[in-house]
């Protein structure tokens, strides 16, 4: 199906060819040419406080997306996000209740902590029932949003419940750019690391590729798997911190539906949805594409209908790009390989 | 597929759906009996009356529930609660079906959608329920009686009036709605466009824009960045609605236009304390929501004793709230907006 590329030394003129080839370049294209055309439209989009706002919509987005392609990699999905996302932003607005002068760091270290047991849940549903992912976390999605429902009520944390230095998280910026959305490049850039030279990043490609191969060759692929559900639930965790601090209030409903976005920008990332390639760079840059275009067509004013029926585009678009991909990059093994002979 | 693959998971998946089929029929029926019982026995509670709220885990609903069930054991009535966690139109339907089915006599709902619940209200009524519409009206057709928290018109007028008082009477200034299809805020903004045009005292205040960010916290946000982005000059911004107001609110006290750009409409004080207090929201309105619930119930209960049919004219005791008179079209109102600010936000909590 889709091959693992691995990127060993190659020559320059390799390289190039890789980097214009990559499935991130017409994503990030298609970006940039958004931003240019919404600019010429209305210039006040580039304006520093509405800059300032796109990088702040994208920044949730993008690290439920990187987080999301570390589980579609595997051959997986991980649906329960939007719950799991409401769950720790439930539980961050209860722990600044409970107590207000905790330091900020803890409280991050909670959510994480919080988000990665839930992931483990689904990890280990998947990995022990031998029963699609797809499956195990739509019930999932059902279970923690129906606790998170039992669990809040209609009891909502508003931002003036907790501290004011925990709003301004998601307000101040270093040379401009918001923390948060620092914070979620850092993230993205590691996990990326991660993913392209350490053993164990290139392991879940692996099992993404073709699992039982994966198994034969002696990777743990129980394992790897389970901890690629902790990472998400861990990064989701993290997200729904930084949710109770850029959003007025949490409660029972947060982040329902936003599986599917996520889903959505990783897909329209490049990373295939039956896993083994794709780059959680590439998922990133997928989550800034579909925010921008939100925030784009309400800055031209077009219609939310559009919205919608533009990103089933480029969903589409996407997955046929990476056939057309997969197909050329299959045949040209082939005729390598005849040389070789 | 791996689901399906072997018979002996077959055959397991199977027995569970049987199960689980039972265990539903088992609750329905037992639901359904114990309907049965309160209508027949009339021992201790004269019937039952359901709520159906736009949407369940909503803090303003949840006032307007509250006041509801207050209401209820004022007059001797169980109260239940049923409906969906999301508001859209047809998510009503099953639990209208599931109340009629349990033999329910008063039925109070705010519909997501005019007509959509239509059928199944009409469905409740030829079993005998009576119908109250509260907080967003259904098609007159399909109710009794239709309780509004105000007079539609004054709602919208005092929206006006705020952010005119706000931008000195002249500027341009934009709508952020709920869902396109709401009926309370569509006639609301409806009421405002018709004032604008009419009243010379607005002449000068221009509405660019109506958006609708759905009552969703997100959407109202970026919905409302959008405005702002491309409008230039707008001067203010109404929000007929709880989630959009507190949303729209939050953005403002976070951005640049803080304090340049006023904002008003509908909020919950609790929701908007922080807002009103560090300065960038002056002014906004409400009713009292638990009222409304209040004198549903009642409407209900002189509904199915037949004090009155719903017609312009007849009157009923609701409580606490003295005697209220049924108007035009069957809409009964239970009292003026209040105006809250800085002075005398902290007298309420809800």
């Amino acid at each position: 199906m889709s091959t693992v590329t691995h990127a060993p030394a190659v020559p320059r003129s390799n390289a190039l060819k890789r980097f214009f080839t990559a499935r991130e370049i017409p994503v990030a294209g298609a970006l940039i040419a958004l931003i240019l055309v919404t600019y010429i439209i209305n210039p006040r989009f580039l304006s520093p406080q509405s800059t300032k706002d796109l990088m702040l919509n994208a920044t949730i987005m993008v690290i439920l997306a990187v987080a999301q392609a570390l589980v579609i990699i595997t051959r997986n999905v991980d649906l329960s996000v939007g719950a799991i996302l409401g769950l720790v932003a439930f539980g961050t607005g209860t722990v600044f209740d409970m107590f207000p002068t905790i330091p900020l760091v803890l409280v991050f270290v909670i959510g994480m902590i919080f988000g990665g047991l839930l992931g483990s849940i689904n990890g280990m549903l998947v990995t022990s029932a031998k029963v699609p992912a797809l499956v195990i976390t739509l019930g999932t999605l059902y279970i923690f949003r129906g606790v998170l429902s039992s669990w809040a009520g209609s009891k909502q944390f508003f931002s003036g419940d907790n501290p004011k230095a925990f709003g301004n998280l998601s307000v101040d910026t270093l040379i401009g750019i918001p923390i948060i959305t620092i914070i979620a490049v850092v993230i993205t850039v590691a996990v990326a690391m991660f993913m392209s030279s350490v053993r164990s990043g290139r392991d879940l490609y692996a099992i993404g590729s073709e699992p039982d191969a994966a198994r034969l060759f002696g990777i743990p692929v129980g394992g790897r798997v389970l901890s690629a559900f902790i990472a998400c639930g861990a990064l989701t965790g993290l997200a729904g911190v930084l949710y109770a601090s850029r959003y007025n209030s949490v409660g029972a409903l947060t982040g329902s539906g936003i599986e599917l976005d996520v889903v959505a920008a990783v897909v329209v990332g490049g990373v295939a949805i039956f896993g083994g390639s794709g780059t959680v760079a590439g998922a990133a840059i997928g989550a800034v594409l579909l925010s921008t275009i939100t925030g784009a067509l309400t800055a031209t004013r077009v219609d939310k209908f559009w919205q919608q029926a533009i990103v089933g585009v480029l969903i589409l678009a996407a997955i046929i790009i990476d056939r057309v991909v997969s197909l050329r990059r299959a045949r040209k093994l082939r005729v390598n390989e005849a040389k070789d002979v | 597929m791996k689901l399906f693959s072997t018979s002996s998971r077959g055959g397991r998946i199977g027995s569970i759906a049987a199960i689980a089929t039972v265990v539903a029929l088992a609750a329905t029926g037992c639901a359904a009996t114990n309907g049965g019982d309160s209508g027949d026995g009339g021992g201790d509670s004269a019937g039952t009356i359901a709520f159906l709220p736009k949407q369940l885990n909503n803090p303003y609903t949840d006032v307007v529930l509250g006041g509801g069930e207050e209401g209820a054991a004022a007059i001797g009535y169980d109260s239940e609660v049923l409906g969906p966690l999301e508001a859209s139109a047809s998510a009503q339907i099953p639990f209208i079906e599931q109340a009629t089915q349990q033999g329910t006599k008063v039925i109070v709902i705010a519909a997501n959608d005019p007509d959509a619940v239509g059928p199944a209200l009409q469905t409740a009524r030829e079993a005998g329920a009576k119908i109250v519409a509260f907080d967003s009206d259904t098609n007159p057709d399909y109710r009794d009686i239709f309780i509004s928290q105000v007079v539609a018109k004054d709602v919208a007028l005092i929206q006006l009036e705020i952010i005119s008082e706000q931008i000195g009477g002249s500027g341009e200034i934009a709508i952020l709605s709920a869902t396109a299809t709401a009926t309370n805020q569509n006639e609301w903004i409806k009421f405002m466009e018709e004032e604008l045009e009419s009243n010379p005292d607005y002449a000068d205040i221009k509405l660019v824009a109506k958006v609708y960010g759905d009552d969703d916290a997100d959407k109202s946000f970026q919905e409302t960045q959008g405005l702002l982005s491309s409008y230039p000059d707008l001067a203010g911004i109404i929000s007929p609605t709880t989630v959009g107001i507190a949303a729209a609110a939050k953005y403002l006290s976070t951005s640049d236009y803080k304090g340049k750009v006023a904002l008003t409409g509908l909020g919950l004080p609790n929701e908007m304390r922080e807002f009103v207090k560090d300065g960038t929201v002056q002014e906004f309105a409400l009713w009292d929501p638990a009222q409304l619930g209040y004198v549903a119930a009642f409407a209900g209960k002189a509904l199915v004793d037949g004090t009155i049919t719903g017609a312009e004219g007849d009157t009923f005791d609701a409580g606490d709230m003295g005697e209220i008179t049924v108007g035009a079209n069957g809409v009964a109102i239970v009292g003026p907006p209040t105006r809250f600010n800085a002075d005398n936000i902290d007298e309420y909590d809800f």
